[in-house]
């Protein structure tokens, strides 16, 4: 009631009765000059897309912190299996990182180039930011595969079972993305910089950014504390 | 076009991770990800660098490599995500804040607990020698 009230007061000029814009600071959301006090009425679509896509990372987030649980809870118990120190190639974590670290910053300046409206730039960003993804995650296969040729499988131990969770998750999550990024890649081809695919482009950057924060972890948790360095 | 004149209209309210909103910013764009890569990078450096050198005493090596993380997840967050320099996204930083406070909850709870429970519980051996 009161919302639509406000709304043809703002129709009717609402700078005369508030000639110091004291609740009109932002200038209002959408396309209605704002009343009220700082209010505005709804946000626009890219900012509500880009929050609620953000609550799904902190959910994520979230459900890793579970897998970190376990892993921390049970990162001991190797029944008398190999353990962290045996198993881990630091020079190839390190790879590892520098790789996804990379891929974070080229997907910042695909995120720039997409402000600049420069299709190509954008387009060869996302590429580059894909090949390091993909390098990543052939890193991490060949790390699997030869941990589990090794005897030291996800069901040697409660140690590698919770290894492997935590670790496999996030490179389903790097898989997944890859996918998602090969989606943008022809998206934007096709379509070009529509309102809709610049969202998508946002939660996309967000969602590879989010990936990295979770390396961080896994990395200094799993990698760094695990090998007993 | 249209669509932009929008996202002008939004200076004072931001999404995670975008750039353009805020105009006024000193650290967006190219030069913004490439301070963050240079500190990311540097802290990533020293966790891997740092514990092979002696530099640091050796019980404190764990507490020093989380405090080297979470830094560097700040860095992330702030240069990458643009989280906290929006000039109006409480409504970003309360979600963040709820997702740190479950994150702290589920990992610090579990490990408290369950290493209490290792500590009540008795080992075979131990059994053995009580029933003796």
């Amino acid at each position: 009631m009161s919302g639509a009230a406000a709304q043809v007061d703002g129709q009717q000029g609402a700078r005369g009765h508030d000639p110091y814009a004291l609740g009109h600071g932002h200038g209002g959301h959408g396309d209605h000059e704002a009343t009220g006090h700082g209010e505005g009425g709804p946000a626009s679509k890219r900012i509500i897309t880009g929050y609620g896509f953000w609550i799904f990372l902190l959910s994520d987030i979230v459900m890793f912190s579970g897998f970190f649980a376990a892993y921390a809870v049970l990162a001991g118990e190797t029944a008398g299996g190999p353990g962290g120190r045996e198993l881990f190639e630091l020079p190839r974590v390190a790879i590892e990182t520098a790789l996804l670290l990379l891929s974070s910053f080229t997907c910042g300046l695909g995120s720039v180039a997409t402000e600049r409206r420069s299709v190509f730039w954008t387009q060869i960003w996302l590429l580059i930011t894909g090949v390091l993804g993909v390098a990543f995650l052939v890193l991490e296969v060949q790390e699997f595969a030869q941990m589990v040729a090794e005897g030291a499988g996800p069901q040697r131990s409660a140690f590698l079972s919770a290894f492997f969770a935590l670790v496999g998750c996030h490179g389903l999550h790097v898989g997944v993305g890859i996918l998602w990024l090969g989606t943008m890649m022809a998206q934007l081809w096709v379509k070009g910089f529509r309102a809709d695919i610049l969202r998508r482009l946002l939660c996309f950057n967000l969602f590879w950014h989010a990936l990295d924060i979770i390396w961080v972890a896994v990395f200094t948790i799993v990698y760094l504390l695990g090998s007993g360095v | 076009m249209s669509d932009h004149k929008r996202l002008e209209g939004d200076r004072n309210d931001s999404a995670p991770g975008d750039e353009g909103v805020n105009t006024h910013e000193p650290l967006s764009g190219v030069k913004g990800y490439a301070i963050g890569l240079a500190l990311a990078s540097l802290l990533t450096a020293a966790a891997f660098i740092l514990p092979g050198t002696g530099l640091i005493w050796a019980p404190a090596i764990p507490a020093a490599l989380v405090v080297l993380a979470i830094a560097q997840m700040g860095i992330h967050l702030v240069f990458f995500l643009h989280i906290t320099t929006g000039s109006d996204n409480q409504n970003n930083i309360i979600a963040l804040a709820f997702g740190v406070l479950i994150v702290a909850l589920v990992v610090l709870g579990s490990v408290w607990i369950m290493n209490h429970l290792n500590h009540q519980l008795m080992t075979p051996a131990d059994m053995m020698r009580m029933m003796r």
